[in-house]
């Protein structure tokens, strides 16, 4: 039987609000979380179809460089087409794949966190970015719990 | 604005399933042939400046940033160099394995990614195939079981990186002076598990390759080629060592240019020339000068420069490889492709060995150094080709200079004469056909480019192409889907 929830973040944490997608990770781990499988990476690549058909919902968090702030939550669906390097797999691609290869729809949403700063080496987020990280951490809080107890809003939204 | 019949700049930009950011330029001539062509990679420099005043045993996990793709080679670039810094020359057992399946385990996943998702599309569909089609979800929906078996395999590596770095981001396993966990019996049983699978694939995915080129060789033949020096690690009897070795450089028809080069010395022999045109340098052998003494890394060459390998089925593997160009260096640039999947036959033979082998559950996991250094060099055969980290350290721990030759940047110039070559084969008129775009693409995938990595850029890349006239004005455009004129 498939899991529920898997929470995919992804994105370069010395790259500055790149980071954002690992970071909002980091924070749910602190958090006691139940039945929420945690994953981060620098970017989706195509195995993450692997991991996604072992779940029943993904949601894929990543840096916006533009956008609505706080965050953007909105369904993810399968993309049909698409030309990618293995630095860049859509979250549509991955569950097309997840699909395409193992055989499992996969309900996906995406959470893109609005960040600011892309364009130098460092290690911190910026002040705005670690606000918008704090309301989107707090907006998947509930969500989680509500998965976990069977239901989850498939609600669009671009805040809390 | 009218289409000019002047000599014009043709501009691919970016080039689609390459890592990274890359622009290709094709300027005709007043008769329309073309008179050059140049990759050209956008920069984005300042990592070296971002390691500076760091302490020198958190290089090897900072340079992990450098690339999301292949972190672990700059891991194991880096600590190797941090290594002697700390005064360690000689590893336990233990570590040394470890980063060795560390590292087998990260060739093993990359050489699996670029085959199956970025090559095997053009492969299995051809060159002129529609590009909607011509993709991993095309090749996922034709041929399911190999898609599968390229996430497998990449995943397979994955967890090997996992096991032995600690995490897939950031893996802190290697430190200077060794290593800081070893193999649990649960986690060598559970690779032990797949290993047989995983061989099994391996050598189908050899088979693949090599049929596809033998094949395809007529056409093959030309594609993008040209005679070229290669470059590589080999080990002291002269076996492929993708982990560590001496540096041997050979011509295109295999004379030693120089043989067992300690990798500490190779500013004595490698030069790096600067262009006007482009932000990337273009590395040579300086004995030979920046016009003849550039060369080739990678797969392609790391076959060409090695004696032999020391795993049984892929040194059967080298020997038909070989046989192709009657024991000569192979210079077909498509042969890329037979030569990377040779060496994933080689890395997992090699993770089946170090695998049965007890000392990866060793406890001596780390060496006290003696005399600590201020500078040295780390070096590695990257699944792309020679790696090269340098370091300068202060008294007080801290890196004052750093200075990086990723494989991408020892294969510029390769990379623009595959493309100059297409461009003069297969460019007809002045408009870029999806033909032409398709192979120049082709060409410069063989490489395994990370761009990114390369010029520290960061983004994704789109597929552009321009035509521009003598003076630079826009005459043609064309992107992926849609066309215009200017």
């Amino acid at each position: 039987m498939p899991k529920r929830l898997l929470i995919l973040g992804y994105g370069n944490p010395g790259r500055l609000d790149d980071g954002l997608g690992p970071a909002c990770i980091e924070a749910l781990r602190t958090r006691v979380l139940p039945d929420v499988t945690l994953e981060s990476d620098y970017q989706l690549t195509v195995e993450d179809a692997s991991l996604a058909a072992e779940h029943e919902v993904v949601i894929f968090v990543d840096a916006a460089v533009a956008g609505l702030e706080p965050f953007d939550f909105r369904e993810v669906q399968p993309t049909e087409t698409l030309s990618f390097s293995s630095h860049d797999v859509e979250p549509g691609a991955v569950i097309t794949l997840a699909e395409s290869l193992f055989g499992t729809r996969v309900k996906a949403f995406s959470l893109a966190i609005r960040g600011y700063q892309f364009n130098d080496f460092g290690e911190c987020l910026s002040r705005q970015a670690q606000s918008n990280l704090a309301a989107a951490v707090n907006f998947l809080t509930p969500m989680i719990r509500a998965s976990a107890m069977g239901s989850m809003n498939n609600k669009e939204t671009g805040h809390e | 604005m009218a289409k000019s019949t002047y000599p014009r700049k043709i501009v691919i930009e970016p080039v689609t399933r390459v890592e990274g950011h890359g622009k290709v330029t094709i300027l005709l001539d007043e008769h329309q042939q073309v008179q050059q062509a140049r990759l050209h990679i956008v920069e984005f420099r300042g990592f070296e400046r971002f390691i500076q005043g760091r302490p020198y045993w958190e290089v090897p996990v900072l340079v992990q940033r450098l690339c999301g793709i292949c972190p672990v080679s700059h891991h194991l670039a880096a600590v190797k160099a941090m290594d002697l810094i700390a005064g360690v020359d000689h590893l336990p057992p233990t570590a040394e394995k470890m980063r060795r399946l560390m590292h087998y385990g990260q060739i093993f996943q990359s050489h699996a990614l670029h085959f199956f998702h970025l090559v095997s599309p053009d492969l299995l569909f051809g060159f002129d195939a529609d590009p909607a089609i011509r993709n991993v979800i095309g090749v996922a929906r034709k041929f399911p079981h190999l898609a599968v078996q390229g996430v497998m395999m990449r995943k397979y590596g994955q967890e090997l990186i996992k096991a032995t770095a600690g995490k897939k981001i950031h893996g802190t396993g290697a430190i200077p002076g060794g290593i800081n966990k070893n193999l649990s019996i649960s986690e060598r049983d559970g690779f032990l598990k797949d290993l047989d699978q995983m061989l099994k694939w391996s050598r189908e995915t050899v088979a693949l390759a090599k049929d596809y080129t033998v094949t395809h060789l007529k056409e093959l033949a030309d594609f993008g080629s040209f005679e070229s020096n290669h470059l590589g690690l080999v080990r002291k009897d002269g076996a492929m060592d993708l982990y560590h070795g001496n540096l041997r450089a050979i011509t295109a028809d295999g004379k030693k240019i120089f043989d067992q080069v300690d990798y500490q010395t190779y500013a004595d022999y490698l030069s790096e020339e600067v262009k006007p045109w482009s932000y990337m340098k273009f590395p040579f052998v300086k004995s030979l000068g920046p016009e003849r003494g550039w060369y080739r890394v990678g797969p392609l060459a790391r076959i060409n420069t090695c004696t032999f390998i020391d795993t049984p089925e892929a040194e059967v593997a080298r020997q038909e490889f070989m046989a192709v160009t009657q024991g000569k260096p192979n210079n077909i640039t498509m042969a890329y492709h037979w030569a990377r999947m040779i060496e994933i036959l080689h890395s997992i033979e090699k993770i089946k060995e170090l695998l049965h082998d007890p000392d990866l559950q060793g406890t001596d996991l780390r060496a006290q150094g003696r005399t600590r250094r201020n500078q040295a060099v780390g070096m590695i055969e990257a699944p792309r080709g020679t790696l090269i980290h340098s370091y300068e350290v202060n008294d007080q721990d801290e890196v004052t200079r750093c200075n990086l030759i990723v494989s991408t940047t020892h294969n510029n110039t390769p990379m623009n004469r595959a493309v100059e070559k297409v461009a003069r084969d297969f460019l007809s008129g002045t408009e870029v056909t999806e033909g032409l775009l398709n192979r120049v693409e082709v060409a410069i995938r063989a490489y395994d480019p990370c761009l990114s990595c390369a010029t520290h850029a960061m983004g994704r890349m789109p597929l552009v192409v321009e035509i521009r006239d003598a003076q630079g004005d826009l005459v043609h455009c064309r992107t992926r889907g849609v066309e215009t004129d200017a």
